[in-house]
Formats: structure tokens, sequence, C-alpha cells
């Protein structure tokens, strides 16, 4: 059940992405970054927390999840450090992600060679 | 020819986008790879005794590891040609963005080549992310007390 709803939900945002992908002129930055203000957005009232618990990995997967993951560290850090916090906490849940990707994509261009 | 005339003729020569098919396969490719997400959390739970919020993590660092390998072998690219949103809506499209990035500027050096250009497609998320997050978190500290 758990792999189902994580599929439709995962399969959701994605469709929504390449309708507004094939209707308008915007590129895929243009899209990833409009979806990661929108997963902060829907962070104001702790809506996305909600999609977490019904939807699980599925949630988790979209660039939607990084702004609420920015949104989420931040606000962590607020509760003990005020205002200051906001800015001090903003990487704490997404560290392991953006340091895993600059590694491997490292580690990537030292291994193969461009293809195209 | 007016401007008009002129505008529909264009229209006619453009290629026609296969909305349907588009939307389809993006929703399954997307679909997919969030089933795979979630096998994998179930993967960690198991092996390493993890609860489902600590399983997230390592989930997310794996299919990262994937999506730059794949981009390293050019696997992931023939396969973004066709699932479109379905592969850069999630995470793995930020890897590959980052990794395509690092590959194409390899020949001018590792610091002024990967070191610089590496942010340059997918920079942009963490950009507006950050200044999103901020603003909505200062709204969210000042007005409901965070």
């Amino acid at each position: 059940m758990n792999y189902l709803l994580a599929f439709c939900f995962c399969g959701f945002v994605c469709l929504l992405g390449q309708i507004i992908y094939d209707r308008t002129k915007l590129t895929p930055g243009h899209i990833t970054s409009l979806f990661v203000c929108l997963g902060a957005c829907l962070d104001l009232f702790g809506w996305y927390d909600w999609c977490i618990e019904v939807f699980h990995a599925g949630a988790l997967l979209p660039i939607t999840s990084f702004g609420h993951s920015l949104m989420h560290g931040a606000m962590a850090m607020s509760e003990e450090y005020g205002l200051l916090g906001i800015a001090m906490g903003m990487f704490d849940l997404t560290a392991a992600g953006i340091t895993s990707a600059i590694l491997f994509a490292f580690l990537t261009s030292l291994v193969f060679k461009p293809k195209s | 020819m007016d401007k008009q005339a002129y505008r529909d003729l264009v229209k006619q020569q453009q290629p026609k986008v296969p909305y349907l098919k588009n939307a389809i396969t993006a929703f399954l490719v997307g679909g997919l790879i969030g089933a795979l997400g979630q096998a994998l959390v179930t993967l960690y739970m198991n092996w390493f005794g993890l609860n489902e919020q600590q399983a997230g993590t390592p989930m997310i660092v794996t299919l990262i590891a994937v999506a730059c390998l794949l981009t390293g072998l050019g696997v992931f690219d023939k396969l973004a040609g066709h699932a479109g949103a379905g592969t850069f809506i999630p995470i793995t499209g930020f890897a590959n963005s980052m990794t395509s990035a690092a590959l194409e500027s390899r020949a001018e050096g590792l610091v002024s080549g990967v070191g610089s250009h590496m942010f340059s497609l997918g920079g942009t998320v963490i950009t507006f992310g950050i200044v999103a997050s901020f603003v909505i978190g200062v709204i969210r500290y000042v007005f409901f007390g965070g």
C-alpha cells in the first residue's frame, strides 16, 4: 500500500511538472525553482508534513521536499535562537543531500568523460 | 502577410507536442522513482533498524549516487529525453544537473572548470529554495511563533 501511495504522489508531482513544461516555455530550471518555492510555501501551515506522513517516500523525493527540509531545519533552530536561528538551521536537514550531490558529481567528473 | 496569419503559419509548422504521452510517461517514471525510494526506505529500516524518518536520508543519498553514476555513464540523459519531468522533478534531477555541469566543464580544469561551474545549472534550486524558505520562515516566526 505504501508503494502505491508513494508511486501516486511522486508521479502526480512529476505529471504537474510535465504539464507546465509542455504548455509553457519554462525550462527545467524554472520549474524546479518553482516547485522548491511551492514546497516551502506548503510548509507554512505544516501541510507538507501531512503529505510525508501519508505518502512516505513519495513525498520525500520530489524537489518540493527540498524546500520543506530547508524550512524545517530553519524553524527547528529558530525555536532556540530566534530570528538568527532561521539562518543557522537552514541547511541542517538538507546537508546530507547537498554534500552527497557535490561529492558524487565531483567524483563522476573525475572518472567519466562527457558523452555528448 | 499580417501578424495573425504569420502566427498561424508558424503554429502549423511546429512539431505537435504529444501532451498525453509525455504526461503519462512522466507520471509512470516519476512514480517508479517514488516506489523505488519507498523500497529503499523499507530496506534500510529492516537492515539497520532505523525508523522511517531516519531512513529517509540514506535513501536520498543512494538515489543521488545512482543518478550521478548514470549521468556519468550517459544513460540518464537518454532516459530524461523520454521521461521529461519524470526525472527532473525528483531529487535525481538535481544530482543530474550538478553532474552534467561538472562533466562538461571538466576540460577547463578542476578548479576553474569543475569547481566553479558545478552549480551553474543546479544552483538555481538552492538559491530560490533558500530565499523562499527564509521569507516564509520569517513570516512563520513573526506571525505564528515558529
